[in-house]
């Protein structure tokens, strides 16, 4: 087990390596001049060329890389031979010189707004889509059912622009029954995080519980069927002890599996979501990155959301071995 | 007329009277049991035999309690010590079950729950129907999986089902069946999933704690060498209903319907001349949907002539008795059952009366 980890871990960080190096190459054989980007209508050539040697870019690819991977550990100065050089220090993901800062910090401080959106989502569609699968599939080809089915299929297919520009324009702008969203950290004003958080939390959630909904009433059809589940009835359980005990744990699998992905998927930003309800959150700063090509903060963000989806990857296996017991982890 | 509304006092510990299990479905009403009644005693064994979609696991089931209220029309009787499981709450039959009744299945391989250990699941057993401490439980766990005869029950206890060999696991199941001494133990083909070698071992332990315990044991199986070593009686069921049952001497030595002779002369023995060809019954069993009318083994019985008019096509027999205990679902006459009986075992060289 603590060996199959450790292999695990290992192969992990050589998967990030591959990775910094597959969007570091990709990004760096865009036709985008990133040394172009760095100043407005009024660039000379003379201009650019400073410019490209104080970001580096003037090195051959493969030393870029590698000064980008050392300032990831230990970090870098840009521009060392100039009078103001600039410092980005450990864990340095690269410099956004259109917003003057190191994008690690800008990514952090997207960090909060995309996680409390994430998990608040997260815990609401889980609970609802669980609970409401189990409803279903126990009422399977009843009128309950059907309509819950009918039901979980609009949310899937209604997109989440919709949905939210909906909410805002009924809910917010209509009756008023909530201020204009307008992001807080919980801690400074739970009231006004909550009432900015309430919709964006309910949109995400429905275009995912919708989804949890129909793999959690396959499951529990799926397992319900099983002859073990005869077994705890022959032996006289409870039925809410047969269904949560014994049917739910068996058909809990795969839907751990899609749970800790599409957490990890969301924490790399909810970009629509956070776009529409102007969270300042990873999403919104990808956004906006991409808007005006800032390189730097584009490979940062890409770097960052796919390192949560592999980690993500690691736990959601180790997880497996926790729920059922045949799981080897060898 | 009796005005007097209390039950007639019951003859044996099980009874069961005319049971019927029906399904509703979309393509028509599913007659799974069909009018089935027998009756056995505490200690004693009785063996329900018939061919896949007989009906025999739907009574079993019905027996349990676990055929769904909800999806299936149960009607008649099942008495258990007096008490009636057909009209039961599903509080009052969850509570029998278990602890009352208990139930093996056939496959052991898929009945225990994948990701509970073997303690787990036996202390379970014990905790739904009794208040006592873990270590109570626990130690009445060993004690169960010690009798069904698994080495060093005290550390196996810990591991988990997919660790046990499925002989182990049928006893297994057999030590959670038992755990609570139930009085009623339906084992539902409990060896047929079960190497050739150990089946013999699985049927010995399942006697062995039926005489310990002094259960009743309603035995499915199809397997007729297994009736013959642990059965007291037997019911030979065809197209959901019964079609004659007795003690076992009946039913070996003294078979008189004609599905039964079939059954008989279609098992291969060792005795036999190796050029001689086993004697199937010809024809399918008849879908569960459209039973046939009359006697639902008309089509395939080769001894129809022998009824007067059309009697077999269009009137069903009742199952009456033609010997004490011997009961027999059939039209034709008892001289002509005795022929018959004899033209068909005869052959085999068996012994018939």
């Amino acid at each position: 087990m603590s060996a199959y980890v450790v292999r695990r871990v290992i192969s992990m960080i050589l998967l990030l390596l591959l990775l910094t190096f597959v969007v570091f190459i990709l990004f760096s054989l865009l036709p985008t001049d990133p040394a172009r980007l760095t100043c407005g209508k009024s660039c000379t050539p003379e201009i650019i060329e400073a410019n490209r040697h104080r970001l580096g870019l003037d090195l051959p690819v493969f030393q870029q890389y590698w000064e980008y991977l050392k300032g990831i550990f230990v970090g870098r100065t840009f521009a060392k031979d100039s009078p103001d050089p600039v410092v980005c220090s450990a864990p340095c993901l690269g410099y956004s010189f259109k917003r003057g800062e190191e994008v690690f910090v800008l990514i952090k401080e997207g960090f909060p707004a995309t996680f409390w959106l994430a998990l608040g989502a997260f815990v609401m569609w889980l609970a609802a889509g669980i609970s409401v699968g189990i409803y279903a599939a126990l009422r399977r080809g009843k009128w309950q059912d059907k309509t819950v089915m009918g039901i979980s299929l609009a949310g899937y297919s209604l997109p989440s622009f919709f949905l939210g520009l909906m909410a805002i324009f009924f809910i917010v702008i209509r009756l008023q029954l909530l201020p204009y969203p307008s992001y807080v950290s919980p801690f400074e004003n739970p009231t006004q995080f909550l009432q900015t958080m309430i919709l964006p939390w309910i949109v995400l959630a429905i275009l995912y519980a919708a989804f949890y909904m129909r793999l959690t009433r396959n499951q529990m059809l799926e397992v319900l069927g099983e002859d073990y589940i005869r077994t705890a009835r022959a032996k006289g359980l409870p039925e809410r002890i047969v269904i949560r005990k014994h049917a739910l744990r068996a058909g809990l699998t795969p839907i751990v599996t899609a749970a800790g992905l599409d957490l990890a998927g969301l924490l790399g930003g909810a970009i629509i979501t956070e776009s529409i309800f102007s969270l300042p959150g990873i999403g919104s700063l990808a956004v906006n990155s991409v808007n005006d090509a800032d390189l730097p903060l584009i490979v940062g963000i890409t770097l960052v959301t796919a390192t949560f989806i592999i980690v993500a990857n690691l736990i959601v296996d180790l997880l497996y071995a926790v729920i059922d017991p045949r799981v080897r982890l060898t | 007329m009796m005005t007097d509304l209390t039950p007639a006092p019951r003859r044996a510990y099980i009874e069961v009277e005319e049971l019927s299990v029906q399904f509703p479905t979309e393509d028509g009403l599913v007659r799974a049991v069909d009018g089935v009644t027998f009756a056995i005693d505490k200690g004693q064994t009785i063996a329900i035999v018939g061919e896949s979609g007989s009906g025999k696991s739907v009574t079993a089931q019905a027996i349990m309690g676990l055929v769904n209220s909800r999806t299936a029309d149960v009607t008649g009787h099942v008495w258990v010590d007096g008490q009636d499981i057909v009209g039961m709450t599903d509080d009052e039959l969850r509570k029998m079950r278990g602890r009352t009744m208990a139930m093996i299945f056939q496959d052991p391989m898929s009945s225990l729950h994948p990701f509970y250990r073997i303690g787990a699941q036996l202390t379970e057993a014990v905790n739904v129907h009794n208040k006592v401490s873990k270590k109570e439980a626990r130690d009445r766990a060993i004690e169960m999986l010690h009798k069904v005869g698994i080495p060093s029950p005290e550390k196996r206890i810990e591991d988990y089902p997919h660790q046990f060999s499925g002989g182990m696991r049928q006893r297994v199941m057999i030590a959670m069946a038992l755990i609570n001494s139930p009085s009623l133990l339906i084992a539902d083909e409990p060896t047929t999933a079960l190497d050739v070698t150990v089946q013999a071992q699985i049927m010995e332990l399942i006697l062995e704690l039926q005489q310990e315990y002094n259960t009743a044991v309603v035995l499915i199986t199809h397997d007729l060498g297994i009736v013959a070593d642990a059965a007291d009686q037997v019911a030979v069921m065809y197209g959901a209903r019964v079609v004659e049952s007795g003690v076992i001497d009946d039913i070996f030595y003294a078979p008189e319907m004609p599905y039964t002779l079939g059954l008989l002369a279609s098992v291969p023995r060792l005795n036999q001349v190796r050029a001689e060809r086993l004697d199937p019954i010809p024809g399918n069993p008849p879908s569960p949907i459209r039973l046939p009318s009359g006697c639902v083994f008309n089509p395939r019985c080769v001894y129809t002539d022998r009824v007067e008019g059309n009697l077999c096509a269009t009137e069903r027999p009742a199952l009456l008795p033609t010997a004490p205990g011997h009961m027999v679902r059939c039209h034709m006459s008892k001289a002509e059952r005795e022929a018959v009986a004899t033209i068909a075992l005869g052959a085999l060289g068996r012994e018939t009366t």
